[in-house]
C-alpha cells in the first residue's frame, strides 16, 4: 500500500557494491549447478554426456561467456575492495579505482570474447 | 564614470524563485478521512529566494500552507544534527541545503531517513540508532585516580581522532547504509565513528573494550565499503577511513 519511495542516488561505490554481490552470487549458483552436473559422471556416465555435451551449444557459449564476465568483474572489483581497506589512498581514490576496475575488465573482455565466441560458432 | 540610473538592481536584493517540494507523508492519526498509518506522496509549491535552504521551505509550508506537516528541526544551522532527511534521493540536513543546489525547476522530493521507523511524515523514531551509540560506550574510560589537572595529550595523538570528534549524531551515514536498510542488527556507521573517537584517544584506557563490541558480527565486518555515508555526512567526516582504521586495529592488534 506504501507508494514507492526513490532509490538511494549513491555514486560509483553503491553501485560497484552491487555488482560485486550479483556477481558473487551468480557466480556461486552456476558453480554449484556445474559442481553438481559433474558429479553426475559418478551416477550415470551416459546422463552425464548427455548435459556436458549441452554445453556445446551456441546458447551455453553466452551463457559461458557471462560467466567469465561475471568473475572478471568480481575478482577486480574484489582487489579494489581489498586495497581500499588495506590503503588509505586506495580509500580516498576508490572512485579512480572503480574506473581501473572497468577497464581492466574491458581489455580483459576484448582479449577472450572474440576467440571464446570464434570458437563457439566458427565450428572448430 | 558616472552611475547609470535605468533600472538598477536593488542593492542586495535576493532573486526569488517557485520550487516544488514532493514530501513523503506518513499520517499515523488518520487525519481527513484517511486510514490511520497512510503514506503519501505531496507536493507543496512555495515562493523562495535564492539563499533559500529546505529547511526554509519547510518551514513556509508548516506555518503557512499545512500546519500538519511533521519534521524534526532546532539549530537551524548544521549543530545539532535534527534534520537529516533524505533530499532528492540523498541523505542531507535541510538547513545545510540550498534549493538552488538541487535544481529547482524539477519538483524536490524530501523523504524521511531510511531504516528507522517513521513516526510521522519526516521524524523517524532515532532509539535504534542511539542505543547502538550507547552500546559503544562513547565516555571516557580510565583507570586510577583523576588526575588533579587536565590529561595531556601532544598534538599528534589529538590528530588521530580529530576527524571523528566532529560528528553531530544525526544519523545521515547510518541511514544511507545499504547494509543498515537490510539488517537493522548492524551497529551502522555512526557508531563506529562514536567508538573511533575513543579508541584512538591517547588519554582512553577502554579501547579493547570497545573493538570487542566491534568485533562482533553486528559490528565493523558488516561493512561493504560502498561510501554512502562518507558520502553523506554533512560534517564532512571520512567514515569508512574511521570504519577501515577500526579494522586494521582489530587484525593488526594494535591501536
Ligand atoms: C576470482 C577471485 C575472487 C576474488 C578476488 C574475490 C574477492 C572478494 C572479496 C574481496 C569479497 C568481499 C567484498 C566486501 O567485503 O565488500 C568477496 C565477496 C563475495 N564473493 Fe568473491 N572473490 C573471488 C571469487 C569468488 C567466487 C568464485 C565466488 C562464488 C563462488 C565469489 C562469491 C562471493 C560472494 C557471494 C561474496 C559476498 C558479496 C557480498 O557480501 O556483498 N567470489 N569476494
Ligand atoms: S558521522 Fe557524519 S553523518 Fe554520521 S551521524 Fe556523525 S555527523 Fe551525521
Ligand atoms: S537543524 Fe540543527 S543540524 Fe539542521
Amino acid at each position: 500500500m506504501s507508494p514507492a519511495t526513490t532509490l538511494y542516488r549513491g555514486h560509483e561505490g553503491m553501485w560497484m557494491w552491487v555488482v560485486h554481490r550479483t556477481t558473487g552470487i551468480a557466480i556461486f549458483f552456476f558453480l554449484l549447478v556445474h559442481v553438481l552436473d559433474t558429479a553426475l559422471v559418478r551416477v550415470s556416465p551416459e546422463a552425464y554426456n548427455e548435459v556436458i555435451g549441452s554445453y556445446k551449444t551456441p546458447l551455453y557459449a553466452i551463457i559461458e561467456a557471462g560467466l567469465v564476465a561475471a568473475i572478471a568483474l568480481h575478482a577486480f572489483n574484489g582487489l579494489r575492495v581489498i586495497a581500499v581497506d588495506r590503503s588509505t589512498w586506495a580509500l580516498r581514490h576508490q572512485r579512480q579505482l572503480v574506473w581501473a576496475v572497468w577497464i581492466g575488465f574491458a581489455i580483459l573482455m576484448l582479449g577472450f570474447l572474440p576467440r571464446h565466441l570464434m570458437h563457439a560458432f566458427g565450428g572448430a | 564614470m558616472t552611475a547609470t540610473a535605468e533600472a538598477p538592481a536593488k542593492a542586495g536584493a535576493v532573486p526569488s524563485m517557485t520550487v516544488t517540494l514532493k514530501i513523503l507523508r506518513f499520517d499515523p492519526d488518520g487525519l481527513d478521512g484517511r486510514e490511520p498509518g497512510s503514506e503519501y506522496w505531496e507536493e507543496f509549491t512555495v515562493e523562495a529566494h535564492a539563499t533559500d535552504r529546505v529547511l526554509d521551505a519547510l518551514h513556509k509550508i508548516k506555518w503557512d500552507i499545512d500546519g500538519t506537516l511533521a519534521f524534526r528541526r532546532s539549530c537551524a544551522h548544521g549543530v545539532c544534527g535534527s534534520d537529516a532527511m533524505r533530499i532528492n534521493a540523498r541523505n542531507r540536513l535541510a538547513c545545510k541545503t540550498l534549493l538552488k543546489d538541487l535544481n529547482p525547476a524539477r519538483p524536490i522530493t524530501v523523504e524521511p531517513i531510511k531504516g528507522l521507523p517513521v513516526e510521522k511524515d519526516l521524524i523517524v523514531d532515532m532509539e535504534p540508532f542511539f542505543a547502538s551509540y550507547r552500546e559503544i560506550m562513547p565516555f571516557l574510560m580510565t583507570s586510577g585516580p583523576t588526575p588533579e589537572r587536565e590529561r595531556l595529550q601532544s598534538p599528534e595523538d589529538r590528530a588521530k581522532f580529530d576527524d571523528t570528534t566532529k560528528c553531530i549524531l544525526c544519523a545521515a551515514c547510518t541511514t544511507s547504509c545499504p547494509v543498515f536498510w537490510t539488517d537493522g542488527q548492524y551497529f551502522g556507521p555512526q557508531a563506529i565513528v562514536g567508538a573511533h573517537r575513543f579508541i584512538f584517544d591517547s588519554r582512553d584506557e577502554g579501547e579493547w573494550d570497545r573493538l570487542e563490541i566491534l568485533n562482533d558480527k553486528a559490528g565493523v565486518w558488516k561493512c561493504r565499503t560502498a561510501f554512502n555515508c562518507t558520502e553523506a555526512c554533512p560534517r564532512g567526516i571520512e567514515v569508512t577511513k574511521a570504519i577501515s582504521e577500526v579494522k586494521r586495529a582489530l587484525t593488526t592488534g594494535t591501536v
